[in-house]
């Protein structure tokens, strides 16, 4: 009876299993290879554990290693404590949808931009440090580290800048599907507090929800190169910034220890894992024994609202960074405790055109055809489950996050070498493909619900009125679906944006994007120039999400249930 | 024209039928009535009839319409209408073509498609409203626009799934006469589920009791 729905479903498998799940297998495979020692291409033909012998030897190894489980776990944490207080003490007086909006610049901005205007903000001749130099008598950029910093605590500070707006975003969506007003009113009409009911009441039944996406967050922490590079200590660096140093090092049997390095990050991600599962069980113990002692316990509140102090704190300081872009890239003359540029210049937009419009049109052409492939695909995926009249079993719902969860350092070299040898690497569609990777999970994850939140009844009707699979589709349901699939491609294009790895590895070096510039040049010393990649790195993504807002508003202006927020 | 049902049963995912086989004839211009408890599985008899039962739902027996099997056909080739307790209009079209939707692109010609469509609105009580927002309609309009879009798609069937459940009380005897006389006039035969006893009188048929065989 489905005949055309098994065939798209097929053809929609074959294209996951081969370009999104067997990449991975492949370079998680070469890469392990190499981790063993195994590296034809330099007459090595023999497995044997040196190169892991070789990798601890490396001078900085543990150092690496103790900054990556510090900053990746401890930025972690510590947001999704802030994000959670942060909702407990503001859920009442705050609804999904507008908590999405404010949250949209911080959602769109990529990792390497936010971590260029923190380091702007932050560093010792940085705004935060002149706003203070009148009070302080300083005269010159005081004399301690701020940004890159031996401790990785800009790192840490960095990634929870980026890290709890996610999880805001989140926990909030989490939350509208429970009912909180109502709970929240039973739970203290029996004697509790409003931030122990958070606790005991809530919270369990908002972790499930979000158990993944913190997954996300986890791994992406513990192996982050372009924030860490731009942020992070730079000698010993995290271990995933020595292995990249590793990788791209002049002697080619780095690569064996680089290997091994790789494989281990995949490992620590695993562990990590592993341990959040612990985690979790134990707390659902130990919590289910705290719950039924009945205890009232004492307030949460004050608690609740530092976390909110500290949340406010970070956003306003995350604003500041993402103004700094801008200011930098304008200014020409700002000698140190000046709080604005002393003169303004159009001068580095100017100077550095050629290089910008190069990158910038590079970056679109990414941008256009990743985040176009992956909608198609998600669309495709969608329509074959609903054509199958089937739900998602949950081995697939694994495989679109698996890419999130395996380190990009971890397989992008074996990838790498799987493209030379089909003769693949070094050129756009290398890159496009490695893009795709971790531009269609987010794509498929932010319109899978509005998909699934169509009326199923509507698409009935049509059927009924005697239109075939593709009408509906074409004809009802993507203009319905119109403002999910933009607000998804923005995802997708800002996704592709703030790519670096991918396209420093596929792209051998000869693709030169908006974020690989900005991250080369924010070691440089010129600010301005890095401000202007910052400031376009920023604004592409910003330009997307406007434009999801806009387009359904415009297309739609005349019918009122399309043109809110609301889907149905 | 007529509506037949041949021993039709309907299995769910684990295993058990919904209701114990049900046969009957629903003869063109009449309305029957099936009744039962929520959750007994009268949607789900809908959705078998017109061909949109949900992916673990096993059916046996048979859909005839004039005497023509439609059990294997896909929903879109049966012809057999559909409404809900929602008017459930496409929020993306405009009133008109919305109407434009459901009508059989046998009908050619802009001019002639349109006057069709303009026919339906009169007749509907919505003449003017074309280009107008289904959001900004009333529940009654909603509702009558509703079943005009049906119609024109010349079905050779109608299932009314708790069709007026959802209008307030003076709506519901207006639309209730508003469909039963267009269903008649038209000679199209038609089944309907409700928990309304008061549907069922309104629509003068013969009423079934649909039962039950395991809790959902």
């Amino acid at each position: 009876m489905s005949h055309e729905g098994r065939l798209l479903r097929a053809g929609v498998l074959a294209v996951v299993g081969l370009g999104l799940i067997t990449p991975i297998a492949i370079g998680l495979w070469q890469t392990g290879r190499a981790a063993l020692g195994i590296l034809p291409a330099l007459g090595r033909n023999v497995a044997s554990l040196d190169s892991w012998h070789e990798l601890v030897a490396l001078p900085g190894f543990a150092t690496s290693l103790r900054l990556t489980l510090v900053t990746g776990l401890g930025s972690t944490l510590l947001s999704v404590l802030l994000a959670t207080g942060f909702c407990a003490a503001v859920h009442a007086r705050m609804t999904s949808a507008s908590g999405a909006r404010m949250l949209t610049p911080f959602l769109a901005i990529p990792h390497a931009a936010m971590a260029v205007g923190l380091a702007f903000v932050m560093a010792p001749s940085g705004w935060i440090a002149r706003m203070m130099a009148p009070v302080a008598g300083w005269d010159r950029p005081p004399d301690f580290a701020t940004v890159n910093d031996g401790w990785g605590l800009a790192l840490t500070f960095g990634l929870m800048v980026k890290e709890v707006p996610f999880l805001l975003l989140v926990i909030l969506s989490a939350l509208s599907q429970i009912p909180v007003a109502r709970q929240m009113a039973a739970g203290r009409a029996l004697g509790y507090g409003r931030g122990i009911v958070w606790i005991k009441i809530i919270m369990p039944q908002v972790w499930p929800l979000i158990r993944l996406p913190v997954w996300v967050v986890l791994a992406y922490a513990l192996s982050v190169v372009d924030m860490a590079i731009i942020l992070g200590p730079s000698n010993p660096p995290t271990l995933a910034v020595a292995v990249t140093r590793w990788f791209t090092d002049a002697d080619p049997t780095m690569i064996l220890p680089a290997s091994a390095g790789a494989i281990l990050q995949a490992m620590i991600v695993g562990l990590a894992v592993a341990l959040l599962l612990i985690a979790e069980k134990v707390g659902k113990r130990l919590g289910r024994w705290w719950i039924r002692r009945g205890g009232r316990g004492l307030s949460a509140e004050p608690g609740l609202w530092a976390a909110s102090a500290v949340v406010m704190a970070m956003m306003a300081v995350g604003l500041l960074a993402m103004l700094s872009l801008v200011v930098w890239s304008l200014a020409w003359r700002w000698s140190f405790p000046q709080v604005l540029p002393e003169s303004w210049s159009l001068k580095p937009w100017t100077n550095a055109q050629g290089g910008w419009m190069r990158a910038l049109s590079t970056t679109l052409l990414l941008a256009g055809a990743t985040a176009g492939l992956s909608l198609a695909l998600a669309i495709a995926w969608l329509e074959g489950e609903d054509r199958a009249r089937r739900s998602r079993a949950p081995w697939a719902e694994a495989l679109i996050y698996l890419p999130l969860l395996i380190p990009q350092i971890g397989f992008l070299y074996g990838l790498n070498v799987g493209f030379l040898q089909i003769g693949l690497s070094g050129g756009i569609t290398a890159v496009i493909w490695a893009q795709v990777l971790f531009v269609f999970p987010y794509v498929m994850i932010a319109l899978s619900d509005p998909w699934r939140a169509l009326d199923p009844r509507m698409i009935h009707a049509a059927a009924a009125l005697g239109s075939g699979r593709g009408r509906r589709l074409w004809a009802v349901k993507l203009p319905v679906l119109i403002r999910p699939i933009l607000t998804a491609t923005a995802i997708g294009v800002a996704v592709s944006v703030a790519q670096y790895l991918p396209t420093l590895f596929m792209g051998a070096g000869r693709v030169a994007t908006l974020t690989t510039e900005a991250v080369t040049l924010s070691s440089g010393s010129d600010r301005r120039v890095t401000g202007v990649y910052a400031t376009l790195q920023a604004g592409l993504p910003f330009a997307a999400y406007l434009a999801a807002l806009l387009i359904p508003a415009i297309l739609h202006r005349n019918r009122r249930a399309l043109s809110g927020a609301s889907a149905t | 024209m007529s509506l037949d049902l041949d021993a039709l049963s309907i299995r769910s995912a684990h295993g058990g039928a919904l209701f114990s086989p049900l046969s009957l004839q629903v003869p063109a211009g009449h309305v029957v009535t099936v009744m039962g408890p929520s959750g007994v599985g009268k949607s789900t008899l809908l959705d078998a009839i017109g061909g949109h039962l949900a992916h673990g739902f096993h059916l046996t027996g048979t859909v005839r319409l004039n005497g023509c099997d439609v059990t294997g056909l896909p929903a879109e080739a049966r012809r057999i209408g559909l409404m809900f307790q929602d008017a459930l209009l496409f929020p993306h079209l405009s009133i008109g073509d919305n109407l434009a939707f459901g009508l059989p692109p046998s009908l050619r010609g802009r001019a002639h498609r349109r006057a069709a469509v303009e026919a339906a609105l009169s007749q509907g009580g919505l003449a003017g409203l074309y280009e107008r927002d289904p959001a900004t309609l009333s529940g009654g309009q909603r509702a009558r626009a509703a079943l005009m879009r049906t119609l024109l798609a010349e079905p050779a069937a109608l299932l009314l799934d708790e069709p007026f459940s959802k209008l307030d009380a003076g709506l519901r005897g207006e639309m209730r006469r508003f469909t039963f006389d267009h269903v008649k006039s038209r000679a199209v035969p038609t089944l309907m589920v409700t928990h309304d006893p008061d549907d069922a009188a309104a629509a003068g048929g013969p009423v079934i009791a649909l039962k039950g065989l395991i809790s959902p």
